[in-house]
């Protein structure tokens, strides 16, 4: 992408400098990555009380019609009858080669419609490859009018509690029409923190009433890019392009939970989507790498692209994200690494800058996820 | 007397006599924002001019910033081992990095002056 290229903004543009937003390029987008508290406060912040997310950038994209669930079912390992009205489940966009094209959210809005929320990076060719995969007569159609905020943090409750009362019977993953603040706004009890929290789907032009309805209270701050990345690390979730890409299989990624019984080996619906032959093989057989959680006891952060080395100084694998985590305060990472190093305990080094950093397989997540479950 | 002097990497320099002490500006750690760790070389160690001698990471990246001088490492600032946040406090005072003696008369001609880096740091 190169420096020439016109960046698009969200709605909230400008409540982002007036907060004091340091704004960086993301995605296509100017997004603010951080405010004058800075990373670490902000993650504490979300992690304490609550934290609103600008996530206009992502792709909204709608799917109706009377073929939508079963062509969908073409290009997920998911089984949407098992997906009842207003309700969300994670999935991917698998590719031919058993990698993954983009990983989303998929909600049923009604028994023909569906609303799909997808990475900001990957939102344009998702549209056109589904296009291109959903017959005529159905739609397929990027929501352009709409923004996308994200209230996390256990303090999220309260505030709904007052704003907008209706949503507090919603568990995780489940969804609600409701109005805050006068605009019609579509939430999920959702979100990327491992916190429990909402995602709020609602018109561009709606947008900066929302949130400053939800910055009214003192429980909430706005939260950038880097803590989002931070919080999302400590929750052992994957991003696109560190964890998942073309050439990385859910099952390397762990995340067999996300291909459904139905398609997978002698269920009802066996197969059917792009990789399925090898991604069931690998779900009964083994990989060569597995996606792990590794913990150091320093703080240098061991970022993105490091190369691991096991004790015998044998390459082991490579990090594909690294911070430092405020709840552990010392550096975290996820790595692919080889299958005999991926159990929990292993010690490896990390190659950084010529020297080895001592780190341990641990369990993902690094903190443990406060989902509204029951 | 000292005289502080500041250079196009956001390094500051506080020369008396032989001896420089060295950090960074409150630009730049305002630009690399939650510092968590500082590798700094050894006391006693020889430093050429623009040879990348200390690292500093952040939340957000790492930064490396280049020895301004030619000398030898006098002393490192124990306290960043610990409470690395200190540069992020104090830059320009507490969270120093290193302390060079030189072993020439410092030319000082090739760096800015408070103004002038004042300037530079507005351009940029």
């Amino acid at each position: 992408m190169g420096t020439s290229e016109i960046l698009l903004s969200t709605p909230l543009y400008s409540l982002h400098l007036e907060l004091g937003a340091k704004m960086v390029p993301f995605a296509g987008y100017q997004m603010p990555v951080q405010y004058p508290s800075g990373i670490i406060q902000e993650h504490l912040q979300t992690r304490q009380q609550a934290g609103l997310f600008d996530v206009s950038h992502m792709g909204q994209i709608r799917v109706a019609g009377v073929t939508a669930a079963s062509e969908l079912e073409n290009l997920l390992p998911i089984d949407l009858d098992t997906l009842p009205v207003n309700y969300q489940r994670y999935t991917l966009l698998t590719n031919n080669e058993a990698g993954v094209r983009d990983d989303l959210m998929i909600c049923r809005r009604s028994e023909t419609e569906f609303l799909l929320i997808v990475n900001a990076a990957c939102k344009t060719d998702d549209l056109s490859y589904i296009q291109a995969h959903i017959s005529a007569g159905n739609t397929v159609e990027m929501l352009e009018n709409r923004a996308l905020l994200a209230l996390q943090g256990p303090g999220s409750v309260e505030v709904m509690a007052e704003l907008a009362p209706g949503l507090l019977t919603l568990k995780f993953m489940q969804a609600a029409d409701c109005e805050i603040a006068g605009v019609p706004c579509f939430v999920t009890r959702s979100g990327y923190t491992g916190e429990d929290g909402f995602e709020i789907s609602l018109p561009t032009d709606g947008t900066e009433i929302v949130a400053r309805a939800l910055l009214g209270f003192e429980t909430v701050e706005m939260i950038g890019l880097g803590a989002r990345d931070s919080l999302r690390l400590e929750a052992g979730l994957c991003l696109y392009g560190h964890e998942l890409d073309e050439h990385i299989s859910p099952v390397e990624a762990g995340l067999n939970w996300a291909i459904a019984k139905s398609r997978r080996a002698h269920g009802s619906k066996a197969a059917g989507f792009p990789g399925a032959e090898r991604i069931l093989q690998q779900i009964t057989g083994a990989t060569t790498r597995k996606r792990v959680g590794l913990l150091s006891q320093e703080k240098a952060p061991i970022r993105a692209e490091t190369e691991l080395q096991s004790v015998s100084g044998q390459p082991a694998g490579i990090v594909v994200s690294g911070g430092y985590s405020p709840a552990s305060q010392s550096a975290i990472a996820m790595a692919y690494v080889a299958t005999e190093f991926s159990q929990p305990g292993t010690k490896m080094n990390a190659l950084v800058r010529g020297k080895l950093r001592p780190l341990e397989v641990v369990e993902l997540p690094f903190v443990a996820h406060r989902y509204k479950q029951n | 007397m000292s005289e502080r002097k500041y250079t196009d990497q956001h390094e500051w320099l506080e020369v008396d006599g032989d001896l420089v002490t060295v950090g960074i500006t409150d630009f730049a750690q305002s630009e690399l924002g939650d510092i968590v760790f500082v590798e700094l070389p050894e006391v006693g160690a020889a430093l050429t001019a623009g040879e990348e001698v200390i690292v500093i990471e952040s939340v957000k990246a790492a930064g490396e910033v280049g020895s301004p001088l030619n000398g030898v490492v006098e002393a490192v600032n124990e306290v960043l081992a610990d409470a690395p946040e200190t540069i992020n406090e104090d830059p320009m005072g507490a969270g120093w990095l290193i302390k060079v003696r030189t072993d020439a008369v410092v030319d000082l001609s090739g760096f800015m002056d408070e103004a002038a880096y004042n300037t530079f740091t507005e351009d940029s």
